[in-house]
């Protein structure tokens, strides 16, 4: 109930900070939230808005998948492994610091314009987020932990179920979260370059016609994907990590 | 059971920088369905030496021997309770308990572990998660889940130091009651005299000096009923406090 409430007044104290924009502003420039949910009514009627919300929603939740399966059993493996850590940790400590954001044109020469090259670069962006925390929880199961599956009889396997995995959940959700705002953002970047689909490309397109409640509108839908996800892996983290909430 | 350092292994053991020196010129081997405390200031391997009779670290000399095996991993018949209780927070206390069995591939009678959880005194709390407890539950669940195992030799890491005065000498009596029912080995590690006397049937005294052990005290009465408030009770406390401070 606080959640919702939060949410309303949120909600509210944005839609008057932008209407008092549009009003200083002129509605050329900042379209008003009125004007923007007209045209978001009108757009939603067309096959052509929902193509876009459908081929970056996709991109999304591919790469979100892809960056998950491929960081958080890795993160879990070198943050339990203090010598597969070691070997590890020089080549993670200098790529981290690169913005991968730069190998995106040596990866769409590899995995073409399509929606590969979309998705691999927004999970290699993801991959670093999910990696490094998980193999920072990982790596902080405590001695006792340890002590009390191997006492009960437990092997490596059984540590990795009943321990590693289930102590490390609520942060790799707290990943999650915040690399959904991360993902929203590179999308829209990505989406700018070889596509005739996605949020991006239909921002673009209505900024090169200027039709200012357009770029509203794909605005609005990128940031309401934003929350949708947010408040998905909130949930999932509710229903996973019941005791965390406690 | 045989539970030796010096009976059998020629050389002491040593694990890192704790060497229990003192081993090999005192006897530690610990009859069947006995209790053996250790009692000592901190730092001085107790509980090192309860983690190598845990199979859980290994010395990096000498050896020892559980039932005439050498102890070099963690065993079956042995059941561990952590200081901090070592539950795991992500599951509850039924789910706790139930974790040794399940991970043995052992068959878990829900009735069997119900009758645990209501003679430990927790079977109203089966259902919630470990943090929703107090630290005298919490030390019930640790032990039931540990109980749970049919242990032959159940070691105790400090069980109580965390907990308040009325509530120790409860899980001491719980701990005896449970002793006396089931008569398994026991190993204690505790900071306190009169709860080494309560429980131990063999108390070895440790200096301050890591691994060196000052003596052993002979308390045949532990785990008695009624045993705390007796005379022998308090001159055992004080033979042991004796060669305690004589030491410190």
């Amino acid at each position: 109930m606080k959640s919702k409430l939060g949410y309303i007044w949120g909600i509210a104290a944005l839609l008057t900070a932008w209407q008092i924009s549009s009003w200083c502003s002129g509605e050329a420039i900042v379209a008003g939230p009125v004007t923007v949910l007209l045209k978001l009514v009108s757009e939603a009627g067309t096959g052509r808005f929902w193509t876009n919300v459908g081929a970056s929603s996709l991109r999304i939740v591919a790469a979100l998948s892809l960056a998950f399966v491929t960081a958080v059993p890795l993160g879990l493996f070198l943050g339990s492994s203090p010598r597969a850590d070691r070997i590890a940790k020089p080549l993670i400590y200098l790529t981290y610091p690169v913005p991968k954001i730069v190998f995106l044109p040596l990866v769409l020469l590899f995995f073409g314009l399509g929606d590969w090259g979309k998705i691999v670069m927004l999970s290699i962006i993801l991959f670093f987020q999910l990696l490094i925390t998980t193999r920072d929880a990982a790596r902080g199961v405590s001695r006792s932990a340890r002590y009390s599956l191997y006492s009960l009889g437990g092997t490596r396997r059984h540590l990795f179920a009943h321990v590693i995995w289930p102590s490390c959940l609520p942060s790799v959700f707290t990943a999650l979260r915040i690399a959904t705002g991360t993902v929203v953002a590179v999308l829209f970047f990505v989406e700018s370059i070889g596509t005739r689909y996605g949020m991006g490309f239909y921002i673009l397109d209505a900024w090169g016609r200027a039709d200012v409640p357009q770029i509203f509108v794909g605005i609005v839908v990128l940031a309401v994907m934003g929350v949708v996800l947010y408040e998905a892996f909130d949930i999932l983290e509710r229903i996973f990590c019941r005791w965390n909430q406690l | 059971m045989n539970l030796s350092a010096a009976a059998i292994s020629p050389r002491p053991i040593r694990r890192r920088t704790v060497p229990i020196h003192a081993l090999t010129s005192c006897d530690i081997s610990l009859p069947e369905a006995q209790a053996l405390a250790l009692v000592g200031p901190s730092g001085c391997g107790k509980s090192t030496l309860l983690l190598l009779m845990a199979g859980l670290e290994k010395p990096t000399e000498g050896s020892l021997w559980f039932r005439g095996i050498p102890l070099t991993q963690p065993r079956r018949e042995i059941a561990l309770v952590l200081q901090d209780y070592g539950l795991f927070p992500w599951k509850t206390v039924r789910r706790n308990v139930e974790l040794g069995l399940r991970i043995r591939g052992e068959r878990i009678d829900r009735r069997d572990v119900e009758r645990l959880l209501a003679e430990l005194d927790i079977a109203e709390k089966a259902d919630v998660y470990p943090q929703q407890l107090s630290g005298g539950q919490k030390q019930r669940v640790a032990l039931a889940r540990a109980l749970v195992l049919n242990p032959s030799l159940l070691l105790l890491d400090e069980p109580f130091a965390a907990l308040d005065t009325i509530t120790r000498e409860r899980l001491q009596d719980l701990v005896a009651t449970t002793w006396r029912k089931r008569k398994f080995g026991m190993a204690l590690v505790t900071h306190n005299i009169q709860e080494a006397v309560r429980l131990g049937h063999r108390i070895l005294v440790m200096g301050g000096t890591p691994g060196t052990v000052l003596g052993c005290v002979e308390n045949p009465n532990a785990c008695s009923p009624y045993y705390r408030g007796s005379d022998e009770f308090y001159e055992i406390s004080r033979q042991v406090r004796r060669q305690l401070e004589q030491h410190a």
